[in-house]
């Protein structure tokens, strides 16, 4: 059954507020998403009666809050198919768990040479802490390229993965919105001995999710863009992974026993959990997960493909060549996330005159500057929708769109 | 919201779509730096030449919005032929017309006052500050040539 978006919009409530006297017109979930009103509740609730600290108090609130968060590990756990829940690593984003996996798994395993291989789609998120591998530990990092359908190019990848440590890539792209053959790229990584790591952040929330299905070893995904709270994001990890890692922060809650001669470390997941954990922001997590799971994960993705497909449709039609976007032409093959150019405007000023119309978009580089060398430019605009858009919001995009003729074409 | 048409002027859109000292010097004599805006990726590269105190040429090249085009096309005719000092006086005044803080360690110049500079041109400029997030794209220019001057300077 399709979404019904008016229902849904309506469990949104900042999709009453208008925005320069007009409706919101949010196209910007890729950066991140709105919140419904059972994910505010959650968090608000939380603090009115559970409010106290976790895993130490042995009073009735903290007995509470430990369940709470938990509970949302649990919650989690189902959601992406983890066989335990504590796989569940919480962190505060998943710039945060990809660090995780570098800073202690890297460190421990990776030394001068060893080959990390990522691709030229990859978010700063998934680059920035493997160059610092590199400039600390002399990684090899090698990049697969990507073909000008948007999709990987994998006719070199036998010789890119020859004598790989780990293979870390996008699920999907949030710039092209291109979904990556993850389950192939894995097993492809399993061959030659090196582990998969996937960044989920622009699959998770769209796509049903399922860790052991994706044949990946760590997977990172941030709560924001799926409705849940900001500083929360999730670092999967099969079991005898975490048990063999170095932690990552010292501090509270991460040690089993501490002296002056030196510590042992708590079982995972908690190993990786040093400090009071953002107890409030898990719980909305678990209840975004809950929302998610009342919408149906496939008609989630159905909706998107429906929506991509009239807007892709919409835009084309409507500016035939004066308009370029990026990715894959296939709504199977994406997601909603379409970055384009339009009649050689910079996406600042295309950005500045849609929001006059109440449209939100995002102009820049989105966080991936490797990719915009590839594609020729230094930034994009980018209209990405979520489970409360419609066609209605497509059309105010392609309306508003025209309107930047007025300033800069002569 | 204030109006598009206080942001997109008339002259900040001829100077966009006409940019002045577009273009390259060689290096050296000139002197190369590059900004970078790391919110939207905008890049621009100044070029400068300076002798005995004085900008004797500038060009600029790089990408990025009419904002940010238009300002280092109207700062590089403000300050083509002008004295090092000089500089120093329109980029105090055209801070100060941005609304930014002087910064402590680029204080305001001793020789002169910049609330006397004629900004000229650039005043069309003053429209960025009521919408923040463009400030930067329209200081950029500012401060690489600053960089760039610093170094000739060095140099010399």
């Amino acid at each position: 059954m399709a979404l019904d978006t008016a229902a849904v919009r309506a469990d949104f409530p900042i999709m009453c507020r208008e925005v320069h006297g007009r409706r919101l017109v949010y196209l910007d979930s890729a950066a991140t998403s709105h919140k419904p009103r059972p994910v505010i509740d959650a968090v608000t609730d939380y603090y009115e009666r559970f409010n106290s600290n976790v895993h130490r108090g042995s009073y009735q609130l903290a007995v509470e809050a430990t369940e709470a968060l938990e509970e949302a590990r649990r919650k989690v756990a189902n959601f992406i198919g983890a066989a335990r829940d504590s796989e569940i690593v919480f962190a505060k984003n998943a710039t945060e768990a990809i660090n995780l996996v570098a800073r202690t798994w890297g460190r421990a395993n990776l030394g001068p040479g060893d080959p990390v291989v990522i691709t030229e789609l990859e978010h700063h998120a998934n680059i920035v802490p493997w160059h610092m591998l590199t400039a600390e530990q002399g990684i090899d990092l090698r990049w697969i390229p990507i073909r000008s359908d948007g999709h990987l190019d994998l006719s070199d990848l036998d010789r890119l993965l020859d004598g790989a440590r780990l293979v870390s890539v996008a699920a999907v792209s949030n710039v092209l919105g291109t979904i990556n053959p993850i389950r192939q790229l894995a097993d492809a990584a399993h061959d030659v001995g090196a582990l998969m790591m996937v960044d989920a952040s622009q699959y998770t929330p769209h796509l049903p999710t399922d860790v052991a299905a994706m044949g990946a070893d760590f997977v990172a995904f941030t709560g924001h863009k799926m409705c849940g709270p900001t500083g929360i994001g999730v670092l999967w990890a099969k079991s005898e992974l975490l048990e063999a890692m170095p932690p990552f922060l010292g501090g509270g809650e991460m040690i089993l026993n501490v002296t002056k001669e030196g510590f042992s470390t708590a079982a995972v997941p908690w190993k990786f959990e040093a400090g009071t954990p953002p107890i409030a922001e898990a719980v909305g997590l678990g209840a975004a997960v809950d929302y998610l799971n009342g919408l149906g994960m496939e008609q989630v993705r159905e909706h998107e493909v429906a929506l991509t497909g009239y807007a892709l449709r919409t835009l084309n039609q409507r500016y035939g060549d004066d308009i370029t976007i990026h990715g894959p032409t296939e709504p199977a093959e994406r997601g909603g996330v379409l970055s384009f150019e339009y009649k050689g405007i910079h996406p600042h000023d295309v950005a500045q005159v849609l929001d006059r119309s109440g449209v939100c978009v995002r102009a820049g580089h989105h966080c991936a500057k490797p990719l915009m060398r590839v594609l020729g430019c230094a930034a994009t605009s980018r209209a990405s929708m979520y489970v409360y858009n419609d066609e209605s919001d497509v059309d105010a995009l392609a309306d508003a769109l025209g309107e930047a003729d007025v300033f800069f074409i002569e | 919201m204030p109006d598009l048409e206080d942001l997109y002027r008339e002259i900040i859109l001829d100077h966009y779509r006409n940019p002045r000292n577009r273009g390259e010097l060689e290096t050296p004599p000139a002197v190369r730096a590059e900004g970078f805006n790391p919110l939207c990726g905008d890049e621009v590269i100044i070029y400068v030449q300076v002798a005995d105190g004085v900008i004797e040429d500038i060009k600029f090249g790089g990408q990025g919005c009419s904002i940010s085009q238009a300002s280092s096309s109207m700062m590089s005719a403000a300050v083509k032929g002008r004295t090092v000092e000089e500089l120093q006086q329109f980029n105090h005044a055209f801070r100060s017309m941005m609304s930014i803080e002087p910064d402590p360690d680029d204080p305001a110049p001793t020789n002169g006052n910049s609330a006397d500079v004629k900004l000229g041109d650039l005043e069309a400029l003053k429209g960025v500050v009521k919408f923040p997030v463009r400030i930067k794209c329209a200081t950029l220019s500012w401060h690489t040539l600053t960089q760039a001057v610093e170094e000739a300077q060095a140099d010399s």
